[in-house]
């Protein structure tokens, strides 16, 4: 009974009727493809911060939106693409001044490693049979792979061999598996730890597609969320996210 | 609407049922009447894609069917093509995805059919096969219809194995599910309503059709 008691009290304090207290539970929804730099951020953020109970969750940014539309009780929203955290501060739905853009999605042409191709021409080659990308309907990462080879001149070439991911890992899922012959994938996910020694890339060139702004937004106001985001963006978090391909221009 | 999808499910649907009636039919008899002491083992297997979340049996047919399994390069060394993102590979996985569902009610119904009616027809000098022909079929009509049934629908109604080993190319492995998947993944929401409820509609009619063909059957089987 007393079990029972207890649960009762955590569910109540948990559905949020206390919304003066400090919140000590911090759930992060980031996009797929932060998941292992974000692991080692939250490690060090754990270690800094142990009153706070980091949760992350991650999926894809379109899912997220929807979700979050629909009061999805996330606190802080990382994204794919910052164009999401921009209509969710528009609509009142994220803190409009917190904000920010922590990357600029990268494009890879990705071969496995035993494969013969090359990354720079498997696009052109024509041993290839099928190449993946992900869907360009809702992924980031699949228009810029549209833009890319459009812009490069082989998309005439390649759209009968096309073959869609749900996601960008998918995408590589399908191309590691043997199924695909060739890919494009982020350069996040290719030079993740346990991607980098599976195969090789091309990193595609910056002015071959639209530039793609990785960005995330603060939803609920707490003093753990804005300590979570200024923890990203400084220049600790910057060269973790750096080191696993999120960067400016700039830096 | 995407009526290149709906069409495609429709075929997928139709050719898995197809096929599974063909397969099936001999597996359920062996179910419903060997005495096999392993017999169990094959039940388990054929039962697996009831219990397996379609990402587990959609991840296993990608490995299965490509260039580096021996499967695989044996395919590619007959036909020159290859299984995954065709239309023939979803056929394999859609196979494997629907073959219990196929497989037990035609075997119930087969171990339903009064065993005394089989043993006459075999004294009276008519073979095996033709028993089945003209006495166990008939008799099993009903497990068979809804064996039918139940694999056409979860082969319209299939998602996950087909997200797995399809790779989303419209005409060929874009089935129903994945487009309006698709279309909500693309804020898409009034297009996904639409073929949402076309497929809720025609998923009705057919079950509706069926079970009542199968109440046309039972009610004039005893006037026979």
């Amino acid at each position: 009974m007393r079990g029972l008691e207890q649960l009762a009290l955590i569910a109540l304090l948990c559905t949020g009727c206390a919304p003066h207290v400090q919140p000590r539970k911090l759930t992060i929804a980031a996009a797929a493809d932060l998941n292992f730099a974000l692991e080692e951020i939250s490690r060090s953020f754990r270690q800094q911060h142990p009153a706070i109970d980091l949760q992350t969750n991650y999926g894809s940014s379109g899912n997220f939106y929807s979700q979050i539309q629909n009061h999805a009780p996330f606190d802080v929203f990382l994204s794919a693409d910052v164009e999401y955290p921009r209509k969710l501060a528009g609509e009142g739905l994220g803190l409009a001044d917190s904000l920010f853009v922590y990357g600029l999605g990268r494009i890879v042409v990705w071969v496995p490693a035993q494969s013969a191709l090359d990354p720079a021409t498997a696009l052109q080659a024509a041993a290839v049979r099928h190449v993946a990308i992900a869907n360009p309907q809702h992924a980031p990462y699949g228009r810029a792979a549209e833009a890319a080879m459009r812009s490069l001149g082989v998309y005439d070439r390649v759209e009968g061999k096309l073959v869609l991911g749900e996601n960008v890992a998918q995408t590589l899922q399908f191309v590691e598996s043997g199924a695909a012959d060739v890919g494009i994938v982020a350069l996040s996910l290719a030079i993740a730890p346990p991607v980098r020694d599976r195969g090789r890339y091309w990193q595609v060139p910056l002015e071959a597609y639209p530039k793609m702004e990785q960005g995330g937004i603060i939803l609920k106001e707490s003093a753990a969320a804005r300590a979570f985001r200024s923890w990203l963006l400084d220049p600790g978090g910057r060269a973790v996210l750096q080191r696993y391909g999120f960067y400016l221009p700039g830096n | 609407m995407d009526w290149q999808a709906i069409w495609l499910s429709v075929r997928l649907a139709v050719s898995t049922t197809l096929i599974l009636l063909a397969l099936g039919l001999p597996l359920a008899y062996w179910i419903a009447f060997s005495r096999r002491r392993w017999k169990f083992l094959v039940e388990a297997v054929v039962s697996l894609p009831l219990v397996l979340p379609p990402t587990v049996l959609g991840f296993y047919v990608l490995l299965a069917i490509g260039p580096r399994s021996p499967a695989g390069a044996l395919y590619a060394r007959l036909t020159g093509g290859m299984l995954p993102f065709s239309f023939q590979g979803l056929l394999v996985a859609s196979v494997l995805y629907s073959l219990p569902f196929t497989v037990q009610p035609v075997a119930a119904g087969f171990a339903a059919v009064d065993r005394r009616l089989l043993e006459a027809s075999w004294c009276l000098g008519v073979s095996r096969l033709a028993t089945c022909r003209r006495v166990l079929v008939p008799l099993a009509i009903p497990g068979i219809a809804t064996g039918a049934i139940l694999s056409f629908a979860h082969t319209m109604g299939e998602f996950g194995v087909v997200l797995m080993v399809g790779g989303n190319i419209a005409g060929v492995t874009r089935t129903v599910s994945i487009s309006i998947y698709d279309q909500v993944q693309a804020l898409n929401y009034a297009a996904a309503a639409e073929t949402s409820l076309f497929l809720l509609g025609l998923s009705f009619t057919v079950l509706a059709l069926t079970y009542a063909l199968q109440r046309r059957i039972w009610s004039v089987w005893p006037l026979n």
